[in-house]
């Protein structure tokens, strides 16, 4: 299975919604989505990661890579309902406890 | 590198013939290594177990048999095919392999630099991450000589992990180091393992190691499998050879004391013993 992201704006906040497997090969388009996102400074960014099956370690640097971005624009990052395999990986790159992860946005 | 689910086997083994010149080093060897299982190739030295790892990894082309890696023949493919596969896999070297003029963050992304397209602020993340999950935070600019063997180790871990791989080998990762440290690189191995899923193949002869990692193990004597299963069954076998190893006995010396006093009087002229010839009849 490939990588889908869908992106709208709603709610106060730019979502960018991502579902399928982040890898070393489809993560750059996460990045893309990420990147115009938060370039926007409509709000929050919001990631919604309960679709996602897999990520590897370039999903999460890119996830990282989002929120360090933010940090220059004072905009909100967050991680809305991510699945148990990206709970995994961000757990044990000890990033569970960096990130605003909520269940719904 | 995504996760394909269709085949329930990441390893498949058949029939391999490895030859050294005229020397059979690989006889016949068959086993298969499930998605997400840790599997021990155990063995005293000179039985085969380097020779396997080289072949399961692609260095070496077998002289007959076949490996299926992730169901595709690994054996039969090209160069170019092999590349492709190898970038699924990670290896883990006995001696790290770093690259001394590198720093550790440098060879970790060398792999991210040559084969992906990854921007270089995505990389030094995940270059950053890999180095923490081995507990080498904060020595990214650290050249290899200026580490100790154990820090060495988990940097030749960090940069297996690099691409973040589906199959990872390990050829005697504990070796050489005291037992602190070495289990602290099988608690390692075993938190890839089950955080990522990896299916894990690690060569050693270090029995504290193979209790804490093993999901099945498969002991090889003289270039054949000799005894497979779980540790627990291997440690319930009545085979002589699996219980001299479990039991960490020497061979016994079978030498006629008259010989010996001739060898070392000068009355006769020894031979050394090859390090394949069979003492089991086969």
């Amino acid at each position: 299975m490939g990588l889908e992201i869908d992106e709208r704006e709603g709610d106060g906040a730019f979502i960018v919604t991502v579902s399928g497997e982040v890898d070393l090969y489809s993560s750059p388009e996460l990045r893309r989505a990420v990147t115009q996102a938060v370039a926007k400074r409509t709000g929050t960014v919001a990631v919604d990661l309960r679709g996602v099956q897999y990520m590897d370690s370039s999903g999460v640097a890119t996830l990282v890579e989002g929120l360090r971005a933010v940090a220059d624009t004072g905009t909100g990052f967050v991680l809305v309902a991510p699945s148990q395999p990206v709970v995994k990986v961000l757990q044990l790159a000890r990033l569970d406890a960096v990130f605003d992860i909520r269940d719904r946005l | 590198m995504g996760m394909e689910q269709e085949n329930e086997y990441a390893i498949e083994v058949e029939d391999l013939v490895v030859r050294y010149g005229d020397q059979t080093v690989l006889d016949g060897v068959s086993f298969q290594i499930r998605r997400g299982e840790t599997f021990v190739i155990l063995g005293g030295s000179g039985h085969g177990k380097s020779t396997l790892l080289r072949n399961l990894v692609g260095l070496m082309r077998p002289f007959a048999g076949r490996i299926r890696i992730n169901g595709q023949d690994f054996t039969a493919m090209s160069d170019a095919g092999r590349m492709e596969v190898r970038k699924k896999i990670g290896m883990c070297f006995q001696g790290s392999a770093l690259f001394n003029s590198m720093s550790l963050a440098d060879n970790v992304a060398l792999p991210l630099r040559e084969h992906t397209k990854l921007k270089e602020s995505t990389i030094d993340i995940m270059t950053r991450i890999k180095l923490e999950l081995v507990g080498l935070g904060g020595y990214e600019d650290y050249l290899p000589a200026e580490l100790s063997g154990g820090m060495r180790k988990r940097a030749g871990l960090a940069r297996a992990m690099a691409m973040d791989p589906e199959i990872i080998f390990y050829d005697e990762p504990s070796a050489g180091l005291d037992p602190i440290v070495a289990a602290g690189i099988d608690m390692l191995i075993r938190k890839m393992q089950s955080t990522f899923n990896l299916t894990s193949v690690v060569v050693t002869h270090e029995m504290a190691s193979v209790k804490l990692i093993a999901d099945r193990v498969c002991m090889l004597r003289h270039g054949r499998i000799l005894a497979m299963g779980t540790l627990d069954e291997l440690a319930a076998s009545d085979n002589p050879f699996v219980r001299q190893f479990f039991e960490r006995r020497p061979d016994e010396d079978q030498e006629d004391r008259d010989d010996y006093l001739r060898a070392l009087t000068g009355g006769s002229e020894r031979t050394a013993p090859g390090p394949q010839e069979p003492e089991d009849g086969r």
